[in-house]
């Protein structure tokens, strides 16, 4: 089975981001950016299951500038096939990305698609989803645990009491928790042979999708700040504090 | 204008993240309708009728809902969801499952873990893990948000709306609830406490989550851990606070052994009094704290459990 996996480049996870003064957004310029963290896992679990026998091809996609090829480099170096730039400048909200990736499944005919539950940026935790209802499969988000058996996939997810399995009927889509993996570090000599692997760069035009936001951002603020506190000596001052000070206990 | 919030339940009681999001429904205005769909879910739809400003109860009772599968119940909403100008749930894991699905099978933005109403077409939602609050505005004809219940006062009781029956298509023949793992507490729930102690790496084990347990019981207050506690086994995945586990903002928050990463900090940096014990006077967590103990975990959880 050929296996999709989406990736997004998005601001490093260990940025710490700033509000730009004009309130139009984030300051992206000189900021260091990586794969979103829940992409590099659903890249892994992809190429486990091609190490698995499971999978016979993985190919991954990214949506966004012509940067976002770096992005699909490293999830070439850690195992997958082939990629495809669906290449934009325009800010890619989940819906747009959804149908551009509809598009490409109609087109590549994968019978998985595995995506991140969340993008670390916009904090949506939408795009497997819409491209599920899209495309008429069934989902199997905030997946732990993935297993395939003959036309199902069997799926662990991270619900708020615990843990829940689900069968899906395949052709189905999957969206990555934290738990689900560790992903690997490329290899020196992978991330040289991934210089050699095909990355083909088309425009959401050529796949009839329109792109355009459907959401206005009309401000980006920052959120209030905290009034810094204060040190106690022992435990004590602590319980007497809660008690009189702040009278939470 | 009316909106159709998407009642969150275990076919039994409804859950409070409900009534968080019915005032999210009140501040964008118009009438409010909630939708419980579950398997004998009679009393969670007596119950929905109770809430305040709700104006009618829709109870799908099928045996397709029991499990919230988000296939057939994606498929309700929408069926329900025409002629509602806004289609709302809670932003809990049965909502964040569902609420996209409905969005893209109507055409339209989704609108997620809202923090503010602005107006009717206007939300504040926090970005980049809280750490900008981003101001959106739809276009779209139907607005389908989720809510972040801690940035809304839960709605009391004193309605009596109509309970009335409806139907959707049922089984969608694609997936299939086959089990699931609950962690029982006699505590309380996590995103709902007033009070919620939190351990990390820190703790060391799941054994010595004892010690923490021990303090939350004098306080009654609910227990949480960071990721690294959840990744390394102390804890089950259901007591992760932070932007990929649970919000909470509860009156008085307790971190122990917790660095403070940005990713755990949006998880509670609303709660109204932090608290921090870390042996590591330069740990983050105490640039957010109200009081930091800068103390060894394993001398002072003992002495605060017996100082309360
Ligand atoms: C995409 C992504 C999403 C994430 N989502 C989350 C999330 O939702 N929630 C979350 O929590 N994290 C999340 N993380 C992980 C986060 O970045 C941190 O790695 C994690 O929060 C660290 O947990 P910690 O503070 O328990 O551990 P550490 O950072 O290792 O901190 C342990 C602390 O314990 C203190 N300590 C050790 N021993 C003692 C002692 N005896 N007495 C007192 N203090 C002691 C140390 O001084 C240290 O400060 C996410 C990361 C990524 C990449
Ligand atoms: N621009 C994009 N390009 C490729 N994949 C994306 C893009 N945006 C979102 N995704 C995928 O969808 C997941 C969820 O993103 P979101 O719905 O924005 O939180 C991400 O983890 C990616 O797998």
């Amino acid at each position: 089975m050929k296996v999709l996996v989406p990736v997004k480049r998005v601001v490093d996870y260990n940025v710490k981001v700033r509000v730009k003064a004009d309130g139009s957004g984030v300051e992206t310029a000189n900021v260091k950016m990586s794969m979103n963290p829940f992409d590099e896992i659903a890249v892994e679990e992809a190429v486990r299951l091609k190490e698995a026998g499971k999978a016979s091809e993985i190919i991954v996609v990214s949506v966004g500038p012509a940067a976002s090829q770096e992005t699909l480099r490293t999830a070439l170096a850690m195992g997958a096939d082939r990629g495809i730039l669906v290449q934009t400048d325009a800010e890619t909200q989940p819906l747009a990305v959804a149908k551009v990736l509809k598009a490409l499944v109609d087109k590549e005919g994968p019978t998985l698609v595995i995506l991140g539950k969340q993008a670390i940026d916009d904090d949506c935790n939408q795009t497997g989803q819409m491209l599920a209802a899209l495309l008429g499969w069934p989902q199997g988000t905030f997946a732990s645990k993935v297993v395939p058996g003959e036309g199902s996939l069997t799926v662990t997810r991270e619900i708020d009491g615990g843990l829940e399995t689900v069968e899906l009927k395949l052709p189905a889509v999957v969206t990555a928790d934290l738990r689900l993996n560790e992903p690997r570090y490329a290899s020196l000599p992978n991330i040289m042979k991934a210089k050699k692997k095909p990355i083909d760069t088309i425009t959401p035009d050529s796949l009839g999708v329109d792109v355009a936001p459907r959401l206005t951002t009309l401000k980006v603020a920052e959120p209030p700040k905290r009034k810094a506190g204060v040190k106690v000596a022992d435990v004590a001052a602590l319980v007497d504090k809660l008690k009189n000070e702040a009278r939470v206990i | 204008m009316a909106t159709l919030v998407i009642a969150e339940h275990d076919n039994a009681t409804l859950k409070p993240a409900t009534l968080n999001a019915v005032t999210a429904a009140r501040d964008i205005g118009g009438e409010v309708h909630i939708l419980v769909a579950g398997r004998n879910a009679r009393t969670v739809a007596d119950a929905a009728a109770k809430i305040a400003g709700v104006a009618k109860v829709l109870l799908a009772d099928d045996a397709a809902y029991e499990h919230a599968l988000p296939e057939p119940l994606a498929a309700l909403v929408v069926e329900l969801g025409r002629g509602y100008s806004h289609l709302l749930a809670p932003a809990t894991s049965v909502g964040k499952n569902v609420a996209p699905r409905v969005a893209a099978l109507l055409d339209v933005a989704m609108i997620s873990e809202i923090t503010g109403v602005v107006s009717p077409d206007t939300f504040e939602r926090p970005i980049y893990a809280g750490n900008a609050i981003a101001t959106v505005q739809s276009a779209d004809p139907v607005k389908v948000i989720t809510v972040r219940a801690t940035a809304f006062e839960p709605v009391g009781e004193g309605g009596s709306a109509t309970v009335e029956a409806v139907t959707g298509v049922g089984d969608s023949g694609l997936s299939r609830f086959v089990s699931a793992e609950l962690s029982k507490s006699e505590r309380p729930e996590l995103t709902s406490a007033r009070i919620v102690i939190s351990g990390g790496r820190g703790m060391q084990s799941g054994e010595n989550f004892k010690l923490l347990e021990a303090v939350a019981d004098k306080l009654g207050a609910a227990v949480g851990a960071s990721r690294a506690a959840v990744d390394s086994g102390f804890v089950p995945n259901d007591y992760q606070v932070g932007q990929t586990g649970k919000i909470v903002a509860p009156d008085l928050y307790v971190a122990v052994g917790i660095s403070g990463a940005i990713q755990h900090l949006a998880g509670m940096k609303d709660s109204k009094v932090i608290v921090a014990i870390n042996k590591d006077e330069e740990a983050p967590i105490f640039q957010v704290a109200d009081y930091g103990l800068v103390d060894d975990l394993f001398k002072a959880l003992p002495e605060l459990q017996a100082a309360l």
